[in-house]
């Protein structure tokens, strides 16, 4: 058809709309599709979740009161052997505590217990301040001096002053807002640790 | 004023074959030539054109870092020790990358000062706000994302916590952060992503966003101090009668301004490019370690007003709301100031004291965002977060019935 003839002939705008709205629908449809690989693309890589496996650690020679630091998909895990005066403060606190029963905060099932650990004497937490992310420092003694006299011994983030106790249980009235996170893990033999990996199956930690 | 003299392509020049296939000679007329802007402008009106010559600085400095950088966090931060050390001039050239973000933000808080001020944000004039706002924003994320790619101490964990921002967002905060991230921590998969990001992607939304703010402004024409629009008092050629074109007025003026700028911009380069530890930060000449965070973490310096907002509030989650809030507002300029009077000149003293108000709780802000959180700066940071807010929160009522002075027909 010449463009002269178009002039005469009316316009079809039924068919015009048609047309628009099914390839506007397909094209969509197409798209949603075709921004899958791209934004899933931003997700972690199996080299990166290879990296994310679970790691051991010997604890034979940790000394009470003393604390290792072992490292879990590029983060700080403080594994802290509590003396028994460590552990029987904890209840103590409760009132100061922003979550003391650790309802509103991140750990496994097994480890949502007065002294948040598998096994009370080893507390096994990962070291980043659940405000942004900052590296708390590991303050056992207590009335240290940078943190002030009514200290009980736990961990003080320097960034932003966020306290936390000997169990990673978060302060009343500091800017991080849950316990410090405990990771998936379980005891292997009495002396070594598997972080990253919860207790199989029916097994007992 | 002397006579202008139309700018037009003869037949027959080789000008005339390039303006009969391109439109050369309309488009120059259209927005320089024949572009009449406001001949009363002043001090304040030199940082669009700055911003735009800053701009080229980063484009051009930027491509020439990214042949001798690695973004790889194995090499990223020995590649920048090369640059300043081995490559020829390379410690020049990066130098004027830093500085030249430092200095996009000095030209740009004072290129929105001046909106603020003769209320250039006001009809018709809104969508030119909110581009520029856009831009601020897009060039606050392209700012982000290069202070990861030296990969030092402060490089990691500002990005740490700046990621962490996501986290907070209930429900899919911890995922989305993962997502942003492409790790468990930030990585090598986040600096190769954020090096795309900020040498391709966002230069390219930059530099389109640049455009419409021109062709933004150049529709509706450039506001002045006396906030008159010019285009109501035409001569009987039809051209405003307070309006110069912006060739060759304000291209003489913006290239005085550009060089006057250039100086202390090269004094700073040469003599003084860490800024006191504010252009760079000292933490950032140790390369970034996952295991050890910096005692005291703070932002580059053009960030710290929203980073102590952010601190004020003690919830994690509405704090990040109260740092987006504090962005958000400037978007809803053109309609919380209810004012028809633009400019400052002719203004109530109630606008008067709340810009003032605005200003110091921003710079008291961003000074308080730089130093660590002690009880009493807390308290301080809660309280001119609360004034920054109240700007915004007062300004509908005390601009509807303000005390305005007449406004002159003709620009002074």
């Amino acid at each position: 058809m010449s463009i002269e003839e178009n002039k005469n002939s009316s316009v079809d705008l039924k068919r015009r709309r048609i047309l628009t709205g099914a390839t506007g629908v397909v094209g969509a449809a197409g798209a949603t599709f075709l921004a899958v690989p791209f934004v899933s693309s931003w997700q972690p890589s199996e080299k990166a979740k290879a990296a994310g496996a679970p790691v051991n650690a010997d604890i034979s020679k940790l000394q009470p009161g003393q604390m290792l630091t072992v490292e879990w998909r590029g983060k700080p895990v403080w594994i802290v052997r509590r003396t028994p005066e460590m552990l029987a403060a904890l209840p103590k606190l409760d009132e100061e505590l922003r979550d003391p029963a650790s309802s509103e905060s991140d750990q496994p099932q097994y480890c949502q217990n007065a002294t948040r650990a598998v096994k009370e004497e080893y507390l096994v937490v990962v070291g980043v301040c659940t405000h942004l992310g900052c590296a708390p420092l590991y303050r056992p003694a207590i009335g240290s001096p940078d943190v002030g006299e009514d200290w009980q011994g736990g961990f003080f983030c320097p960034c932003h002053g966020s306290r936390f106790d000997l169990a990673g249980r978060v302060f009343k009235a500091v800017p991080a807002p849950t316990n410090l996170e405990i990771p998936p893990y379980h005891f292997v033999t009495d002396s070594i640790v598997r972080i990253g990996e919860g207790p199989a199956q029916g097994g007992v930690a | 004023m002397a006579e202008h003299k139309k700018f037009e392509a003869k037949n027959g020049t080789v000008l005339g074959w390039f303006d009969r296939r391109y439109p050369l000679v309309s488009t120059w007329n259209e927005h320089v030539g024949e572009y009449y802007a406001p001949k009363n402008f002043n001090f304040w009106y030199f940082f669009g054109s700055l911003a735009l010559l800053v701009l080229v600085n980063q484009f051009v400095t930027g491509i020439w870092l990214t042949m001798s950088y690695k973004p790889s966090a194995a090499e990223a931060f020995n590649s920048v020790e090369y640059i300043m050390r081995d490559v020829e001039w390379g410690w020049l050239i990066r130098y004027m990358h830093s500085t030249g973000a430092s200095a996009f933000f000095i030209v740009i808080y004072l290129h929105m000062m001046r909106g603020l001020m003769y209320g250039s944000y006001k009809e018709p004039r809104e969508l030119v706000w909110i581009i520029g706002m856009l831009l601020f924003l897009v060039l606050m994320a392209e700012a982000f994302m290069g202070y990861l790619l030296p990969w030092g101490q402060m490089s990691y964990w500002g990005a740490q916590v700046i990621i962490s921002l996501f986290g907070a967002i209930p429900l899919v905060g911890p995922d989305l952060a993962l997502w942003v991230r492409g790790d468990y921590i930030i990585s090598d998969a986040t600096l190769n992503r954020f090096f795309a990001l900020h040498v391709i992607a966002l230069p390219l939304v930059l530099l389109i966003l640049v455009f419409m703010h021109i062709v933004a402004l150049h529709k509706v024409g450039s506001n002045n101090p006396d906030g008159i629009e010019i285009k109501k008092v035409k001569n009987n050629q039809g051209l405003p009668k307070d309006g110069i074109p912006f060739h060759p007025y304000y291209s003489v003026k913006d290239s005085m301004g550009a060089v006057f700028f250039a100086i202390p911009f090269a004094l700073i380069v040469f003599y003084w490019p860490e800024g006191g530890g504010f252009f760079i930060e000292p933490p950032n000449f140790e390369p970034a370690n996952p295991l050890k965070t910096p005692e005291h973490i703070a932002p580059v310096w053009y960030f710290t007003p929203f980073y102590a907002i952010l601190r004020a509030v003690p919830d994690k989650f509405l704090g990040v709301v109260a740092m987006g809030a504090a962005i958000m507002f400037l978007f809803a300029m053109p309609w919380l100031d209810r004012c028809k009077v633009r400019s400052i000149r002719y203004r109530g003293l109630s606008f008067k004291l709340l810009l003032a108000m605005f200003v110091i709780s921003f710079i008291i802000l961003g000074y308080l965002g730089t130093q660590p959180a002690t009880a009493t700066l807390t308290l301080l940071a809660q309280i001119f977060t609360a004034t920054y807010f109240l700007f915004f929160l007062i300004l509908p009522y005390t601009s509807a019935r303000e005390k305005t002075k007449p406004v002159p027909e003709r620009v002074r």
